[in-house]
């Protein structure tokens, strides 16, 4: 290999990798659909925001592998490897011109093409590309080479452009809601993306803001740890009373649509924070979470339901037993499972879940069950004459819900039972031989996480009005498994964090449904791989963890968060 | 005596058996009730045993990518089921292609055969890049990690196969040559049904002998014993994994192709309950046993095929086909409530605890 | 007078005999060692005692009750707290967690008493915290409250292990080899706080160890197991000089040259 060669070599393989992506990402159609919005109207679209957001990242990325070498070679990295990856585009047009490639790949369509070219024909269209691509590494590279501070405020101005261009539907409703706001929201969005001034606007009010913050955050901080104790305490508090303020008025400002999302992630949380408690605390992995969670709707549905006419019961009223009834199955199926280990389990829980949901699906049961019909015409759950009937009122009862749980969670976390849990999740043996009594302690963990779950299926049946088997897949145990970890293991804010990360972001991005699960899977692959610890990982950990890093700086890879025998 | 029975036995026990043996007692009372009824001729027995076996053999090809790959990396690579999909769903288009140019009809055995190999290898290099992106920088994680990251690859793979091929069912050409049926000793079996469980058993003869007599296949196993031995007696570990991925993700191709043949179609969606079943096959075998995934494979295969018609319609239950899936799950909780460690054992119990 | 004894104690894995007819008796207040080459059935003997293993035959005493059959969390509870020889603490958990976990039989707070906020479980919570850092400050890990125990230096880790089977109460202690990879130095202070263990608190401790520098120093009597049979018992001096004892560990040829 000549100097020259070795001197490109991280370009041409981030390059490549970038060449990769984008090709995948035309391929299977993201780009032509994501080019039916504008994110700011007639000027750049999100499809080709997405292909330039790549090619600038893998160019950033080139820049910082060369970093040692000068910034001469650092530019010539990243321009090469925006200009690879825009030659892939190049090649798989042509490509494209030659055979049909559409009889295989059914986005690889003429319209693709032309997008790719920003609606050049082709002919000029290819310098184009490649011009912009390496434009693209150009930009990446003397980002790189900028200063830290403005680096910073220029990447977060401009993305919080494209999220509120991606965000559109959302904000745009949302704003115009209020008489006062909607002016501007009129002003900076129009029908299709932000209007240009509007675009300017705001990239320049947040880079002001952050500018501002950047100067003032030093002495603010100081000035808070300058406080009495008892002065950073009042502070606090008035944080807290904040927050829970926020949170009562929320369904008031966002709306209808924006309510619904939030009782979803609240559902997920009240069972996320119950099986924090099996995983994250007691370190048991169950599969087959989603039973409990259906157990509890269809016990709420049964006592319920009209339809069925065994009961009549108000909301109240059958609620305790749809608890009681999940904490008995917790321990019930939890006996069976007390000796098994790790990943089996994992199986023989996740066979449990499926179990419970084909049976409940079958014809046989269907006299009690109601089959795959489901069970209609629950009553909606009300005190003195409120209803909880819609969305924004709802609300308030996950609301309560995830406070009652967020409340014992946080008191069993640090008492005897919550480190009895841990320390069996650490070793189940030593565990023992300090005195736990382990089939106590797991089947009270089963059983407090299935009492969870089942507070959450009530409130889930009645918020639906109705329960179809249907709603019980082995994916929603996945989803709140992927959720607990992805905000990091046995952290209450984490879940919180997880659930609006896995299960609010993809809710808003509906209008992206075919990609949803795409981005979803690449999202969690990318996040163990990076951030194993999870977004809020638990505040103890987290500190280990950076000590632990900042110890072995020199060595690349991260420290082994935990790695057990 | 009688003291130390009692001390040995705890309630948790009593419970185990209690449940166990009500659940044995149901088999067996729905199994005579059906058989005294006379409900099914010997005919329809046989036909039963015979899907079984096409299905359990498929289960027990997917099985063991699963077990494979729990021996070496000790995690459920949940995103097999994806590496499943994607040789069946890709060698899709070869067999379209040859069906339009007429050598499906003229040559079927060298195309079955072509569309085979595209199939495995699809589905092996798909393993193989699965494991170098997304498990290996993960090897020394803790256990749940590369579990999330398994799922989010099978959501990747299963979406971009979706975005790649489409979202709809593709159907699969006939081959005229597996139509109908062979008469074997007065025994009537449909031909695709032969030839996936011939096939079947030749390839995962094949396979075992491969794991247990060559240089790569004792490797592999040294692997999976210890890791750190291996790596000191010079194996490559890093080889060693990337093989077993390729091994396991060819044997899911082949499981693949079969499917493919039997069932006529092919989707993105379509590994999902395969990898599970297979997954629960690895299981009941004992994970990380090899023999076990197979046995675990045909045993689920026969006892979806075979166990609705017999335990459940003696005992009066209506549409007893729909609880196929819950008598698999529940044989899997019956194995484990008596044997924790699956009908063979685990291998590497002893060391794992 | 013996707090501990084994009456003709076997067992078996499969058909290898481990222990085979066992009679010992460790002395109450007294510091008992356990030596033997490897294999020998000391761990396997360590983990017949704390209930991990259940002998197919013989008896255990200890203060009147049978152990055999009892499982490891309540056998603790009578009194037996263990180390291990590779550590084996919680590591994720902090130092002060890991002794916590130790305490865990002396508390009593339950589900409903955690989740009220019971006045009784706020107080024996806060004791227990009190109860911790003392033990923490006794081995010398005073400020390390808060590290994980996985992050803690390797002897700080031996001494936490022993912290935590200290926090159990124990009235017998079972040390599996706990000078293992020390240093002379580090060797020489464990067996110091071993002594002090003993004296200061009165507990009867009963030690695997493979250093013999250890044995003869600080043990009182000394029982060598080989193949699983008791083949010498007795002081240092006695067990130094018998001739069985030295064949086991050197061959029989060497045993006749050291005559």
């Amino acid at each position: 290999m000549t100097q020259m060669e070795s001197l490109w070599r991280h370009g041409i393989k981030t390059g490549f990798i970038g060449a990769v992506t984008v090709v995948l990402l035309a391929l299977i159609g993201m780009v032509e659909a994501f080019s039916q919005r504008d994110i700011i109207a007639g000027v750049i679209s999100m499809g080709h925001a997405l292909l330039l957001v790549i090619a600038i990242f893998m160019g950033y990325i080139a820049a910082k592998r060369t970093a040692l070498s000068g910034i001469g070679s650092t530019l010539i990295n990243s321009v090469v490897s925006g200009v690879i990856i825009a030659g892939s585009l190049v090649l798989l047009i042509l490509l494209g011109s030659w055979v049909n490639l559409r009889s295989i790949f059914m986005n690889a369509s003429p319209a693709l093409y032309s997008l790719l070219t920003f609606g050049i024909e082709f002919k000029n269209g290819w310098t184009f590309l490649l011009l912009a691509g390496a434009l693209c590494g150009l930009v990446a590279g003397l980002l790189y080479q900028s200063f830290p501070t403005f680096r910073r405020i220029l990447i977060t101005s401009l993305s919080s452009v494209i999220i509120a261009g991606v965000l559109q539907d959302m904000l745009r409703p949302t704003l115009s809601a209020w008489g006062p706001i909607s002016v501007i929201s009129d002003w900076l969005f129009s029908s299709n993306g932000l209007s240009l001034s509007g675009a300017i606007t705001l990239c320049l009010v947040i880079a002001v803001i952050l500018f501002i913050w950047f100067q003032k955050r030093d002495i603010l901080r100081t000035r808070f740890s300058r406080l009495p104790s008892s002065g950073q305490r009042t502070l606090r508090m008035a944080g807290y009373v904040l927050l829970v303020g926020i949170f009562l008025v929320l369904p008031q400002v966002l709306g209808l649509f924006l309510s619904e999302v939030l009782t979803i992630v609240g559902l997920y949380v009240l069972l996320g924070l119950g099986l924090n408690i099996v995983v994250g605390y007691a370190g048991l992995l169950d599969l087959g979470y989603v039973a409990f969670f259906a157990i509890g709707a269809y016990v709420t549905a049964i006592l319920t339901s009209p339809e069925l006419g065994f009961f009549s019961l108000t909301f109240w009223q059958a609620l305790p037993f749809a608890v009681i009834l999940g904490l008995l199955s917790g321990v019930i199926l939890g006996v069976p499972v007390l000796k098994m280990r790790g990943d089996y389990l994992a199986i023989a829980t996740l066979g449990f879940g499926e179990i419970i949901r084909i049976l409940v699906l079958s014809d046989f049961l269907r006299p009690w069950l109601g089959g795959a019909q489901g069970i209609g015409r629950i009553p909606k759950a009300s005190i003195g004459g409120y209803e909880f009937a819609t969305p924004q009122q709802i609300y308030y009862l996950i609301l309560a819900g995830c406070a009652f749980v967020i409340f014992i969670s946080l008191r069993l976390k640090d008492s005897r039972l919550g480190r009895a849990w841990k320390a069996m999740r650490e070793d189940e043996d030593v565990a023992q031989a300090m005195g736990i009594n382990l089939v106590a302690t797991k089947l009270l963990a089963f059983a407090t996480g299935a009492g969870f779950s089942a507070l959450s299926g009530a409130i889930f049946a009645s918020k639906l009005s109705s329960v179809y088997p249907h709603s019980f897949n082995v994916m929603i145990s996945i989803n709140i498994l992927c959720l607990i970890i992805v905000g990091g293991m046995g952290s209450i804010p984490g879940v919180i964090v997880g659930a609006v990360a896995l299960v609010g972001l993809p809710e808003l991005l509906r209008e992206f449904a075919e990609y949803r699960l795409l981005v979803y899977g690449a999202a969690l692959v990318a996040m163990m791989l990076l951030r194993p610890e999870g977004l809020w990982p638990e505040v103890l950990h987290l500190r280990e963890l950076q000590d632990a890093q900042s110890s072995s700086a020199d060595s690349e890879t991260p420290a082994p968060s935990g790695a057990r025998i | 005596m009688l003291e130390r029975l009692r001390e040995r036995i705890t309630p948790t026990d009593i419970v185990m058996w209690m449940i166990g043996g009500s659940l044995l007692v149901m088999i067996i009372w729905g199994s005579a009730a059906t058989l005294l009824a006379g409900l099914y001729t010997p005919r329809h027995w046989l036909d039963f045993v015979i899907f079984g076996l096409a299905q359990g053999s498929v289960y027990a090809l997917i099985a063991m990518g699963y077990t494979m790959v729990y021996g070496v990396l000790r995690m459920i690579n949940f995103a097999h089921s994806e590496v499943f999909m994607s040789g069946p769903y890709t060698a899709y288009y070869v067999a379209a292609a040859f069906y339009r140019s007429g050598l499906l009809e003229s040559h079927p055995v060298l195309c079955l055969l072509a569309i085979f190999m595209v199939s495995m290898f699809i589905s092996s290099m798909i393993a193989f890049l699965l494991e170098k992106i997304a498990y290996r920088p993960l090897r020394n994680a803790p256990r749940l990690i590369p579990l999330i990251t398994a799922i989010g690859a099978s959501f990747f793979l299963q979406y971009v196969f979706r975005g790649l091929y489409g979202s709809g069912f593709q159907a699969y050409p006939v081959v005229k040559m597996l139509e109908g049926h062979w008469t074997f000793i007065g025994i009537r079996i449909l031909r695709f049904q032969a030839v996936v469980i011939v096939a079947a058993a030749l390839l995962l003869a094949a396979l075992y002998s491969f794991i247990q007599m060559t240089r790569v296949g004792k490797a592999i196993r040294a692997v999976s014993e210890d890791k750190e031995a291996a790596y000191l007696m010079g194996i490559d570990v890093d080889k060693m994994i990337s093989t077993t991925f390729i091994i396991g993700g060819m044997a899911a191709g082949a499981a693949g192709a079969f499917y493919g043949i039997m069932f006529k179609q092919v989707h993105f969606f379509m590994g999902f309950i395969p990898g599970i079943k297979a997954f629960t096959a690895a299981v009941l075998g004992g994970i990380g046993n090899i023999p076990g995934a197979m046995l675990g494979g045909i045993f689920l295969g026969l006892i979806e095929s075979v166990g609705p018609s017999l335990f459940l319609d003696g005992l009066g239950i209506v549409a007893p086909y729909q609880l196929k899936d819950a008598i698999a799950f529940t044989m899997l909780v019956l194995v484990l409530i008596f044997r924790p460690t699956g009908i063979l054992g685990e291998r590497l119990a002893v060391k794992k605890a | 007078m013996a707090i501990l004894s084994a009456e003709k104690m076997t067992k078996r894995f499969g058909g290898l005999l481990a222990i085979q007819e066992l009679d010992i008796a460790i002395i109450e207040n007294s510091i008992h060692s356990i030596i033997g080459p490897n294999g020998a059935g000391k761990t396997t003997f360590f983990n017949c005692v704390t209930g991990f293993y259940r002998p197919e035959e013989g008896r255990i005493n200890f203060n009147s009750h049978n152990l055999v059959g009892l499982t490891p969390d309540r056998v603790v509870r009578l009194g037996i707290a263990r180390t291990y020889q590779n550590i084996r603490l919680f590591p994720n958990l902090t130092a002060l967690e890991n002794i916590l976990v130790g305490l865990h039989s002396h508390l009593k707070a339950g589900f409903f008493g955690i989740v009220v906020g019971l006045p009784s479980t706020r107080h024996e919570e806060t004791e227990a915290s009190k109860e911790a850092v003392r033990l923490l400050n006794f081995v010398r890990l005073e400020g390390k409250e808060d590290l994980l125990a996985k992050n803690l230096p390797y002897g700080d880790q031996r001494r936490l292990e022993i912290a935590r089977a200290l926090a159990a109460r124990p009235k017998l202690l079972l040390l599996d080899e706990p000078t293992a990879g020390m240093n002379p130095r580090e060797t020489q202070e464990m067996m110091d706080f071993i002594q002090h263990l003993r004296d200061a608190l009165g507990i009867t401790i009963l030690l695997i160890e493979h250093q013999m520098r250890v044995v003869m120093g600080i043990s009182e009597t000394v029982t060598v197991l080989d193949y699983g049979k008791k083949i010498a018992e007795g002081t240092p001096d006695e067990i130094k000089s018998n001739p069985t004892v030295i064949e086991a560990y050197l061959g029989r040829g060497s045993a006749a040259e050291a005559r």
